[in-house]
């Protein structure tokens, strides 16, 4: 047995893996192209110790589908480049609640990954959906301290859009997984 | 129904903290909360199909066009594992890298160095079912950067690999033996444990090379192997 290779940082130039199409996942040439369930926007914005925006961040996106499987026909996965005011935005379907550990039920939860210059490894985070009430039982939600759930849960901004802000340092700092 | 086996956390030093003083770019990013640990479930478990009908595979950087890049042709080639040395058999591997001068094609890259009209430095190819990948390349240059005073990086290639399972994705850099740079860089010497270090060396191989065409490099990866199977719940 050997050991997994160490994680090195994506550094600043991994735009020349970033394909724009892949933050919808949605579009009409896509692999969900046609399937039923509530669209949605995610969108939020990434900020440093400082609270100065992260302009070179590769988010990726990890969800089931509507009908809360990772294996069906939805293709659950995004990737954004965050923009010069650290802002990032994918188009998707909202995810239905995830079988959990044991008899848990996990609430309806897209997994974020974040990459850039000065991370040596991802910094991954959950966003979950205000207002849903499997959030008050979601076993990650629960073992998150309470002062610091906000962090995971995004706001109703209108129109179908939820919103997230990250902050991966200081003040209101995000709640970041071991995974 | 009983729950899936999680996948193993690193071996202690095996892998960079976010923390890392003599890598500038960390100080002001990295999380100072501890990462709250999330048991396994089929979130973490699962990971996209990446099917090359749907992400086209471009295993030659060497040429745009059919128009030949500068530099030193190269072939990379190794082998994607688990922790358990089992093939990750269609492991998508993507690569990004700078050209033969230590240039990007990146409008964010201002070293002053050439750019290539026939190099772009992006690819991306799968494992095949033994977890077999190759692609062919221009060797990259080394290129200069700001983190301390004459800073450069170190010849790298940088990969990105999905594997079976969300919590098996990765992002790392393939270095090059015997690159007087390698002592020198904040960024390799993240990693705490100098074994686990020297696994993002690639090694030169003559049985990749290809006579009177390239040199070729093995550089095999490792992602990260599932716990036990846990027993059915008793009930
Ligand atoms: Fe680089």
């Amino acid at each position: 047995m050997s050991a997994a290779t160490p994680s090195q940082t994506a550094g600043p130039y991994w735009h020349l893996i970033d394909f724009p199409e892949w933050a919808d996942l949605l579009r009409e040439d896509g692999p969900n192209a046609g399937l039923a369930g509530e669209r949605i926007l995610l969108t939020g914005r990434v900020t440093d110790g400082d609270g100065a925006p992260c302009p070179d961040v590769m988010v990726e996106l990890w969800q089931a589908g509507p009908d809360g499987e990772y294996g069906g026909a939805f293709h659950g996965f995004g990737r954004c480049a965050t923009d010069a005011e650290g802002r990032f935005r994918f188009v998707t379907l909202r995810p239905g609640p995830v079988r959990g550990r044991g008899n848990a039920v996990q609430a309806p939860h897209v997994t974020l990954s974040l990459f850039a210059r000065g991370l040596l490894r991802q910094l991954v985070t959950r966003l979950y959906f205000a207002g849903e009430p499997l959030n008050e039982t979601d076993p990650v939600l629960s073992a998150a301290e309470p002062e610091r759930r906000a962090t995971l849960i995004a706001q109703p901004a209108g129109g179908g859009e939820w919103r997230l802000d990250i902050r991966l340092q200081g003040e209101g700092e995000t709640v970041f997984l071991e995974v | 129904m009983s729950d899936p086996a999680g996948y193993r956390l690193p071996a202690p030093g095996t892998q960079p903290p976010y923390d890392a003083p003599d890598y500038g770019s960390t100080r002001r990013r990295h999380p100072t909360r501890p990462l709250l640990r999330v048991p396994h479930t089929p979130t973490e478990v699962s990971a996209p199909r990446m099917d090359p009908a749907r992400y086209p595979p471009h295993a030659d950087l060497s040429k745009l066009e059919g128009r030949e890049g500068l530099g030193e042709r190269i072939i990379v080639a190794g082998r994607v594992l688990d922790e358990e040395g089992r093939p990750v058999r269609g492991a998508m591997v993507e690569v990004w890298q700078a050209n033969a001068a230590g240039r990007y094609h990146h409008p964010g890259d201002t070293h002053d160095a050439p750019l290539d009209p026939n190099f772009r430095g992006q690819g991306r190819v799968f494992a095949d079912a033994e977890g077999r990948y190759r692609f062919t390349t221009i060797r990259p240059g080394a290129y200069p950067w700001r983190n301390h005073h004459n800073a450069w990086r170190p010849v790298h290639i940088h990969f990105s690999l999905f594997g079976a399972g969300f919590a098996q994705r990765l992002i790392t850099q393939m270095y090059f033996p015997g690159d007087p740079l390698l002592p020198l860089d904040p960024i390799f010497n993240s990693i705490p444990d100098p074994a686990a270090r020297q696994r993002l060396v690639a090694r030169f191989d003559l049985d990749v090379t290809e006579p009177e065409w390239a040199l070729g490099y093995r550089f095999d990866i490792v992602l990260r192997g599932r716990e036990a199977t846990p027993m059915e719940d008793a009930a």
